[in-house]
């Protein structure tokens, strides 16, 4: 749920970084950071193990610049991906505005792709959501590993809604930021068709 | 604000300085350090007191974070949510409490205040911060059912938010 501040004239959206776990969620969110001018971005909080496996969650929060006087604010998200995290996800779920769903291309995580977008489902259900009236982005992500799945066969299980889709490698920043425009973008339209309320 | 359907929490001016105004009262009341309220999602909604060294915005995330894995843990074990936090430190103490239901009051003070002063101060001012969300929810219910579109991002163009990433 976005928060309007008419007094501080600001807008801040929340967006989720979803997806198996290994698959780049924090690589993305680390590439945002990296690349992001220090006055347009806060601290990167990352709640993770001593392993750099994400425990909690990642944070970034990011301003874009003005919308008709108002200083758009976007807050990133990641969740943990392994499976046994599930309570974690689902409180970084609330509040959500848009999500990104990580897609791994390996062939040997194309199940543990499926599994994580019925989780995500299950998951935005339970808080009274439903991922089709969401605005939601896939991002393909290790593009240059040698064992990838086709874009083909991922679009037709993992996409079959046809939401823009994106492919990526996290760890040069290729399609990092496509995605997050592509994430931004719809929020943004999304409010727009809201009217007052929104 | 709870519910997800509702897209969006809005905040006035009105509201925003009659808010300020009891948190301000609090933090001189209770000899406080630093107050500052935050919704259930993460996003500040306002401060006061000594903020200025510190990231408000990291930890208002944190806090909500704090909250939700705290109300998980009340659930797992039968209870609505815990509405009372309270972390110690060498120095600065956080109070967190939850107002209404929907909003987070956190409260940093030090040794020239009290665990016992800084609840008793938050218990009076959070039954006012609640009557002021009260009015808050209904003024956006009342926005949202007359349609009344003030809102900014009704008339944004594809070209604004282009811009945002050029």
């Amino acid at each position: 749920m976005s928060f309007i501040n008419y007094a501080s004239r600001e807008i801040n959206c929340k967006i989720v970084y979803y997806g198996p776990g290994l698959c780049g969620k924090t690589t993305n969110l680390q590439f945002v950071y990296q690349k992001t001018a220090p006055d347009a971005k806060g601290k990167m909080i990352s709640l993770a193990t001593e392993t750099e496996r994400t425990l909690f969650f990642d944070f970034l929060p990011l301003a874009l610049g003005e919308i008709r006087g108002f200083k758009t604010r976007f807050h990133l998200y990641t969740v943990p991906g392994q499976v046994f995290y599930d309570a974690s996800r689902k409180l970084i779920l609330k509040g959500v505005d848009g999500v990104v769903f990580v897609a791994d291309s390996q062939e040997e995580r194309f199940d543990a792709n499926i599994e994580s977008l019925e989780n995500l489902k299950v998951n935005l259900e339970e808080q009274g959501y439903e991922l089709e009236n969401l605005p939601f982005v896939i991002q393909y992500n290790k593009r240059d590993l040698p064992n990838c799945t086709s874009v083909e066969e991922l679009r037709e299980l993992l996409n079959p809604e046809g939401v823009p889709e994106y492919e990526a490698c996290a760890q040069t920043g290729e399609g990092v930021f496509e995605t997050l425009k592509a994430v931004a973008k719809l929020i943004l339209l999304e409010l727009k068709k809201g009217g007052a309320g929104a | 604000m709870l519910d997800p359907q509702q897209s969006s929490f809005v905040m006035y001016d009105e509201e925003f300085k009659r808010i300020n105004v009891v948190i301000e009262k609090l933090l001189r009341e209770s000899n406080s350090k630093v107050i500052f309220l935050v919704d259930k999602n993460g996003q500040l909604i306002a401060g006061c007191g000594e903020t200025e060294h510190l990231d408000t915005t990291s930890l208002a995330s944190l806090t909500a974070g704090n909250i939700a894995a705290t109300g998980g843990l009340a659930k797992l074990i039968g209870e609505k949510e815990f509405s009372i936090l309270f972390h110690e430190g060498e120095k600065d103490n956080i109070h967190i409490s939850i107002v209404a239901q929907r909003v987070i009051l956190v409260v940093i003070f030090d040794q020239r205040s009290s665990l016992g002063l800084v609840r008793l101060r938050v218990k009076k001012a959070g039954d006012e911060l609640a009557v002021i969300f009260e009015d808050l929810a209904k003024k956006t219910a009342e926005a949202e059912k007359s349609g009344n579109s003030d809102s900014p991002f009704a008339e944004i163009t594809d070209d604004d938010i282009d811009n945002l990433f050029s």
